[in-house]
């Protein structure tokens, strides 16, 4: 009777993973969809708690388990509510660790108890999901590293191929684990453990500090292929389906982002332009130089203009200028002027997270234009005002087949009248390639901390 | 190659559940607008945060004195807690701002 009950649990538990998922996937849908996946995790985990009786037993140790159940609640709540919103990609990293230590410590444990009445296949789905779980792991401590700005990116000449080796060597070692029945040493297993915590390091640390959205969508997909590892383990259907779901969407999802920046995943994991960018293989020759335009005159020309565009970046994100800039919109569409934010699918550090820190500040959805709706508008446009932003505005994806990013859709903020660039320095983008957009005679550079000059520009333009 | 055989027909269930899943998850989220990509991240991360019920099976059925079990499985618990209520609260919180921003237009056109 309680053992159906726990089935039918984890039946309503798995549809509400794919329902939940499904209306993520909807803008108008998503938060509902999101409340949907968190009930049917609730239902799944309530109902293993109280139903789940190994051999006729209730679970032992149930006041251990529930207070440390209290103890992650009340850390995982603190640490999702107090998270600023520019931060948020680490936050998704760093939980998205925690599966995979939880994935990989289960596997530990398990693997401790295997005796030999158990198959190959389970001891190959622990395996799995140790070597798998403690890649996830550290690979998402070095990609929150990474986007704190705390770990610099390191490559080395043959990385590639030590990560090879280290990959077969992890191969082999299960292989000989797989074919000991069972009489294999303790120290095998932690080189192999070791391993895998190593391989996690090694993996994400050449890779570009900007392309770990990408990883941490990747890593995201791992951590449920570990948890599907788990669910076949103890033959759980809520576990496998959730898993394998989080698996192949996380997957697809990673495939988008990538498509969304025109590259290749294989380009992003070699780090082809991430980590060598300060070669700048192709530099554009300067023609000419850049002018300058002072606070005043941007404020000016944006104030008595008819029509402006602003262009967020990353730069933007970094300074944490988003409050601001909307106050800046606001004030200009006091003054007649028509503002709406041209947003590239992959401005700021990840997909979509520009339209996230817009939304907190406030600003209107209706004011925030895809790139195609954004390029047909430029046209018509006297001030296109750049915050922060640089390879998403290269024309050099349009006009220059050999720029690493040739093909790459790019907002085409040149057919507007003026155009003006906010940037901290001269510095190139990610891509470590010169933009020739700064040295075009429409262009005017306005350099400073985005959220400094926006200030400086919204008290200016009071003053009109 | 026997081994194989057996293996698939003795787990032809778990086999369709894993390729149903595999498309299901392929199909669900392919159609995805970019602005959701962030969330839509989050909250699958959220989702694989089942494997705590895995976590807890461990601790349930470890015996109350071995020590090691209890204490690899009471931080597995503590972990996998932390990536399913972070992950759920966080990608609330973002599309909480999303829901906010939608709602602001009328409000903004009326003024005008």
């Amino acid at each position: 009777m309680e053992a159906s009950i726990l089935a039918i649990c984890y039946l309503i538990g798995s549809v509400s993973f794919i329902i939940g998922l499904k209306m993520l996937s909807h803008p108008a849908k998503a938060r509902r969809g999101n409340l949907v996946s968190a009930a049917g995790m609730g239902i799944a985990i309530l109902a293993t708690l109280l139903l789940y009786h190994p051999g006729g037993e209730a679970l032992h140790n149930l006041i251990w388990i529930i207070s440390a159940i209290i103890i992650g609640t009340i850390i995982g709540a603190t640490a999702a509510r107090r998270v600023k919103m520019t931060a948020m990609p680490e936050m998704v990293s760093m939980f998205n660790g925690m599966g995979g230590l939880c994935a990989a410590l289960i596997s530990i444990v398990e693997l401790g108890r295997v005796a030999n009445d158990h198959s190959d296949m389970h001891v190959l789905s622990i395996l799995a999901g140790m070597v798998i779980g403690s890649v996830s792991f550290t690979g998402s401590m070095i990609a929150y590293g990474k986007l704190q700005g705390k770990i610099k990116d390191h490559a080395f000449k043959g990385q590639h191929l030590v990560n090879l080796f280290v990959l077969l060597l992890i191969v082999i070692i299960g292989a000989i684990i797989i074919t000991s029945n069972g009489t294999f040493s303790a120290l095998i297993f932690y080189s192999m453990l070791g391993l895998s915590v190593v391989y996690g390091i090694l993996f994400v640390l050449p890779i570009g500090g900007a392309d770990m959205p990408v990883v941490i969508s990747l890593l995201n997909s791992f951590t449920g292929i570990a948890t599907a590892c788990a669910g076949f383990l103890y033959n759980n259907q809520v576990m496998l389906t959730g898993g394998i779901l989080v698996g192949s969407a996380g997957a697809i999802l990673t495939i988008l982002m990538c498509k969304a920046m025109n590259r290749s995943l294989m380009n992003v994991l070699i780090g082809s332009f991430g980590s060598t960018g300060t070669g700048a293989v192709h530099s554009v020759t300067q023609q000419g130089s850049s002018k300058e335009i002072s606070l005043g005159d941007a404020a000016m020309v944006m104030g008595y203009a008819q029509k402006v565009l602003i262009v967020p970046g990353y730069g933007l994100a970094v300074a944490q200028a988003q409050h601001v800039c909307n106050e800046l919109g606001k004030l200009l569409q006091n003054n007649g002027v028509v503002v709406k934010y041209a947003i590239h699918p992959v401005a700021g550090r990840m997909p979509g997270h520009m339209n996230v820190l817009l939304a907190e500040a406030d600003v209107p959805y209706d004011d925030l234009l895809e790139l195609e709706s954004a390029n047909e508008e430029f046209g018509s446009t006297d001030v296109v005002l750049i915050l922060g932003a640089n390879d998403v505005v290269n024309p050099a994806a349009l006009d220059d087949p050999s720029s690493p990013i040739y093909g790459m859709p790019i907002l085409e903020v040149g057919k507007a009248k003026l155009v003006i660039v906010n940037k901290r320095s001269m510095r190139p983008g990610y891509a470590g390639i010169e933009n020739e957009l700064f040295f075009k005679p429409n262009t005017s550079m306005l350099f400073g901390d985005a959220k400094t000059v926006l200030h400086e520009l919204v008290n200016l333009v009071k003053e009109l | 190659m026997e081994i194989l055989l057996s293996f698939i027909h003795s787990n032809l269930e778990i086999l369709y559940i894993v390729i149903l899943s595999v498309f299901l998850g392929i199909e669900v989220i392919s159609r995805v607008p970019s602005v959701l990509h962030t969330p839509l991240m989050s909250g699958a991360n959220a989702i694989h945060g089942v494997i705590i019920i895995g976590s807890i099976i461990v601790m349930g059925e470890a015996s109350a004195d071995n020590f090691v079990v209890l204490a690899l499985g009471f931080v597995a618990v503590i972990v996998g807690t932390i990536n399913v209520v972070g992950g759920f609260v966080v990608t609330d919180r973002m599309l909480e701002m999303f829901k906010s921003g939608k709602e602001k237009p009328s409000k903004s056109t009326k003024v005008k």
